[in-house]
């Protein structure tokens, strides 16, 4: 094709690229653009009418001058002119400067629209393209309000051209995905879904991107395309290579269309109907076959052709989540790849294989790659790819092989790219929370992290095990010996000497017995860090400091001296002034006692989601995390959205809440103040907790409520229809609470309004279920504490399970029963993940603790339980039977109920599945 | 969707860009520097994706161009590496063995051929002669309504 010549037709365009090109500087590159733009402005201010031809030249010329970066701020009006020429070329020119360059002056867009108007309106397929294609390209609202509702008619129009059909559609998508509420839905939508069928595969290529952006919206209104895109995509994967003429790329048949096609399924789960199903099934199966064909070319082209669709097709198998030898297959496919020569398939192996991770089939499978992963991690040259090994490592990581996958991650975060350290220390920070089986292993690791990466150390890891040594007594001891021992190192990290000063502060007698670190050294190795440490961790020692005035009276002298000295009573920093000033008189005026009250150690933190998993789900994005957290997936499509529900839940709690607090320099003043709140429950809090509750559905007594202030018990007893529960209130502070009320919205006797410090008072409450239920009472306590008044809701345990009298039945009367309780409202069946270890004996203990008769020798299989009881309420009596099936190897549930009442058998399985 | 397309030279000069979605000017001047950046800087032998802020970054390089695609999180690593090559054939067809000069010099075509081929990031017609023939016809309609000029007409001397 005698080509170049063709682009000729303007030879002063050409002669003023071949200028630029030449221009020896920047300088002179400017000097000749500001020529050629005053000569174009004088041009277009001249007094002679420029002919279409020349406005064209110039047109083309600014546009030049715009894509080599700079600004142009004349010419629209000449292109919108050359718009309505009816010469093509000077039509095209036009077009393509509106294209790039539009902004949405308003006079001008509606001079563009009416050109577009008029063409679209031509009849001209080459008229007719232009304008879509400029549609597209702006794809502004106000083009949106003038056109989208034009597209779809010229998209089903039947006397339309085909390469028109291709660009309506496309066209039709772009407005669709900047403006979907100025697209209306009609009886277009059934036509458009119809054009799978075209004969013509380019028009099915566009028409599939349109309908898969719609179906992702609307997938009631688009669900015939499921069958029709299942048999196109079939006749694709069966047809000879050659017998889709231009559409077979290197031998692949119509890749790219085939790739849209599995796309456009993944917005719906498997099929319903069996033979489509099956189909789909068969589908997919040829084309992991083909993978193992002989490759028909050597190019690569070929290769990636038919791996674009083996790739996609293996997503969705994942998305459906529900064919376990085809989740399998995938599986060992890509493990293949895992080895491949081509660094592009080992990428997208690893990055396919962490998806496959979640699903519960095929985690199992993933995890036998473990060794070529770690290799990867080590030999791999390029840093996207070790990041991706990185990635699936993570996703593969449970019980069994969480210490050696940590380790792995840990030697690699030793020379590690600079991009990608902060990741991996998040990564494994919850690792080697999630599947500590001993928490010495959880401290030295993070310990490790701080020594290896210490400045990607972000705040949240080092708060996070704090706050789980403080809240496990089982590792107290050791963290202080661990990080004692660190900081004996000539250099260490600042963030160190933030975990050491607070543990030692903590927990350093539980390591002072030994003279090698007695509370004098201990103070010693701490101080000697302390100049060369940032503000915020100064602050932190002074408050370790006067911690240790408490735990060790025999180095009080040593360090009032050195809250005394210049340095820290007149510090330029106003918060570190304040603490040496306060924490100097506190030891001096304070008695022991209220000395080991206000310094008395921390207490537990209440248990909540870590913060570093909300901070590695922000960083990545809801979808690149593989949801290690929860339940593996084993329902298709539907636990998607949940997850990105319950990020944009997290991402919304404030971050603050996890934080200690402890780096108070005065500039978080605002976060300062929301903490004061959060932590001593004032009246700003009310929100009614329940945290305990679901402890309460098992066992009749415990602690239901705790804060710093005070702690309420709990004992119950119940018969049939009715209940007693006492209530007590422990006031843990030394002080009196007057002015203390409860009530309940039910009715209750009066409590003692008064407790005395250290003192308990009792209330006791009588229940009567009259009917079935599901909202539990809930308690309001109220007292005055130091001035404010104190107000705390706690949801009682009281639930309709506390009512069942067991009821002990042979196997026969068993089944007869169940036969009977058939009808499909009458049953609950939930399957879920064990949360717990599965042990025999503690769910035998629930079951029974949830009130049913536990029976023995009933169900065929000696591994599941069976239990029957009668709920007991005023007007009625409910029987229930139940079935819970362990499967120890998948780590789930399922768990049957049927009971005669729907609203009964629901209650019963959503308190009891919570259980395990 | 693929979200834009940039095709630069190993000098880091941008020969041609083509944006799906609104961006800013100068939002799109940062990230182009940025991207470039990142690619140049990458050895031969290393994988043809990386992750880039949300998106995905496809590229591939022929001869002095890289040709640098941005695709969203769910879309198709290969075939997209497919769509660059299937552009550069179609560049090669109509220009004939296609060099950088040409689509510098012949930039408008450029982006003439390649709004024929995608379309709203999303790929119109996979089919070369397809393509092609738009194109063609395109051409043979600039060529009856333009008549010869003459050198002094040109530079505006007639």
């Amino acid at each position: 094709m005698p080509a170049v010549s063709k682009g000729d037709g303007m030879r002063g365009l050409a002669v003023f690229i071949s200028d630029i090109r030449n221009c020896k500087s920047k300088e002179a590159e400017i000097k000749r653009i500001n020529k050629e733009l005053a000569n174009i402005r004088s041009k277009f201010k001249g007094d002679k009418a420029l002919d279409g031809y020349s406005k064209k030249k110039y047109v083309c010329k600014l546009l030049f001058i715009f894509l080599l970066g700079h600004d142009i701020d004349f010419g629209h009006m000449e292109a919108v002119n050359l718009l309505s020429s009816n010469k093509y070329t000077e039509k095209q020119i036009g077009y393509l400067f509106i294209s790039v360059l539009v902004n949405s002056n308003s006079d001008l867009i509606r001079l563009i629209n009416n050109a577009i108007k008029n063409d679209l309106g031509s009849r001209n397929p080459t008229f007719m393209n232009l304008a879509l294609h400029c549609i597209a390209n702006v794809g502004s609202r106000e083009m949106a309000e003038a056109f989208a509702s034009e597209i779809p008619r010229i998209l089903v129009a039947g006397d339309t051209m085909d390469s028109v059909k291709q660009s309506a559609a496309l066209c039709l998508l772009r407005l669709y995905r900047s403006s979907p509420d100025l697209v209306p839905m009609g009886d277009w939508t059934a036509r458009v879904v119809h054009l799978l069928n075209d004969q013509h595969l380019g028009v099915v290529t566009a028409a599939t991107s349109l309908i898969t952006t719609l179906a992702q919206k609307n997938p009631d209104d688009f669900k015939t395309s499921i069958s029709l895109a299942v048999a196109r995509l079939s006749r694709i994967v069966t047809s000879a290579s050659i017998d889709l003429q231009d559409y077979t790329y290197y031998f692949v048949a119509a890749p790219w269309l085939s790739v849209k096609l599995l796309r456009l399924l993944q917005c719906y789960p498997p099929p319903e109907d069996a033979a489509l199903r099956g189909r789909l099934t068969e589908c997919l199966e040829t084309i992991l076959n083909k993978a193992q064909e002989p490759p028909k070319s050597k190019k690569v082209q070929h290769s990636n052709g038919k791996n674009a669709v083996l790739f996609e097709a293996i997503s969705l198998i994942i998305h459906h989540d529900s064919e376990p030898t085809l989740l399998v297959r995938a599986c060992n496919q890509l493990g293949q790849f895992l080895q491949h020569r081509e660094t592009n398939l080992r990428y997208l192996a690893l990055e396919s294989m962490c998806t496959l991770a979640s699903s519960e089939f095929s985690h199992e499978a993933v995890k036998t790659h473990m060794e070529t992963v770690i290799n990867a991690l080590k030999t791999e040259r390029d840093v996207s790819v070790r990041q991706r090994a990185v990635d699936l490592l993570y996703a593969m990581c449970d019980r069994s092989n969480a210490k050696q996958i940590v380790a792995e991650m840990l030697s690699y975060l030793e020379t590690a790219d600079y991009s990608i350290r902060e990741e991996i220390v998040l990564k494994v920070a919850i690792l080697a929370e999630k599947y500590a089986v001993d928490y010495t292993w959880y401290v030295d690791t993070i310990l490790n992290l701080i020594r290896i990466a210490g400045d990607y150390v972000s705040e949240e890891v080092w708060y996070r095990v704090i706050q789980i040594v403080i809240n496990r007594d089982d590792v107290q001891g050791y963290a202080a010996k661990t990080v004692f021992e660190a900081l004996q190192a000539p250099a260490c990290h600042e963030n160190l000497v933030k975990v050491g000063g607070y543990i030692l502060g903590e927990f350093g007698n539980l390591i002072a017995g030994d003279s090698r670190s007695s509370p004098l050294v201990q103070f010693n190795l701490l101080h000697s860090k302390f100049h060369l440490c940032s503000v915020p961790t100064r602050a932190l020692l002074l408050s370790a400091y006067i911690k240790f005035i408490n735990l060790f009276p025999e180095v009080k002298a040593t360090i009032q001296d050195v809250l005394r000295s210049d340095s820290q009573l007149r510090n330029a920093d106003v918060e570190l002034q304040q603490r040496a000033v306060e924490y100097l008189r506190l030891s001096c005026v304070a008695s022991t006692d209220i000395l080991a009250t206000v310094l008395e150690e921390m207490p537990p933190f209440p248990e909540r989601e870590s913060s570093i998993l909300a901070k590695l789900k922000r960083k990545k994005g809801p979808g690149h995390l593989p949801d290690i957290n929860n339940t593996r997936r084993n329902v298709n499509g539907s636990s998607d959205h949940t997850e990105t529900n319950e990020v944009t839940n997290q991402d919304s709690t404030p971050s603050f809440t996890d934080l200690l607090n402890l780096n108070s320099s005065p500039s978080t003043g605002a976060s300062l103040l929301v903490d004061a709140f959060s932590s001593s429950s004032t009246p700003a809090s009310i929100d009614v907790n329940e945290e305990n509750f679901s402890r309460f559905v098992c066992k009749n007594n415990g602690v239901l409520y705790e804060n710093h202030l005070l702690q309420v018990g709990l004992r119950s007893e119940y018969r049939q229809n009715l209940g007693r529960m006492y209530v007590f209130y422990g006031n843990k502070t030394s002080a009196q609470f007057p002015s203390f009320s409860t009530s309940l919205n039910v009715h209750n006797k009066a409590v003692d309004p008064i407790i005395d410090g250290g003192a308990q008072v009792q209330q006791i409450l009588n229940i009567e279920c009259v009917s079935d239920f599901t909202d539990a009472p809930i308690l309001n306590i109220q007292f005055r504490y130091g001035g404010t008044l104190q107000n705390i809701a706690v949801k009682l345990p009281v639930m309709l399970n506390k009512f069942f009298q067991p009821t002990e039945m042979t196997s026969q009367d068993f089944f007869q029963r169940w036969k009977q309780l058939g009808a499909p409202q009458q049953e609950v069946q939930k399957i879920f993940k064990a949360k717990n270890p599965m042990d025999k004996e503690v769910t035998k203990a629930k079951i029974v603790g949830f009130g049913v008769a536990l029976l023995e020798g009933v169900d065929p299989n000696p591994e599941n339980f069976v239990g029957a009881g009668i709920i007991h309420t005023k007007s009625t009596q409910v029987g229930c039977l139940l079935r819970l099936e362990p499967n120890t190897q998948a780590q789930m549930y399922r768990l049957t109920l049927r009971t005669s009442r729907d609203t009964v058998s629901q209650r019963l399985c959503g308190l009891l599945s919570e259980q395990f | 969707m693929m979200r834009f397309m940039l095709l630069f030279s190993r000098q880091g000069k941008l020969r041609l860009q083509k944006w799906y979605t609104a961006t800013a000017e100068r939002d799109k001047k940062k990230m182009v520097r940025e991207l470039m950046q990142i690619v140049l800087a990458r050895k031969p032998k290393m994988c043809s994706f990386l992750e880039w802020r949300d998106l995905k970054i496809v590229y591939k390089r022929y001869a002095s161009l890289y040709f640098c695609c941005a695709i969203e999180e769910q879309d198709n690593e290969l075939i997209t590496l497919e769509v660059i090559h299937r552009f550069v054939e179609l560049l090669d067809k109509y220009f004939g063995s296609v060099c950088e000069l040409d689509i510098i010099f012949n930039f408008e075509k450029a982006y003439f051929i390649l709004d024929e081929f995608l379309m709203g990031g999303e790929i119109q017609d996979t089919s070369k002669k397809s393509v092609l023939k738009a194109i063609e016809q395109s051409d043979l309609l600039q060529e009856e309504d333009e008549s010869p000029r003459s050198v002094l007409e040109e530079m505006g001397l007639a």
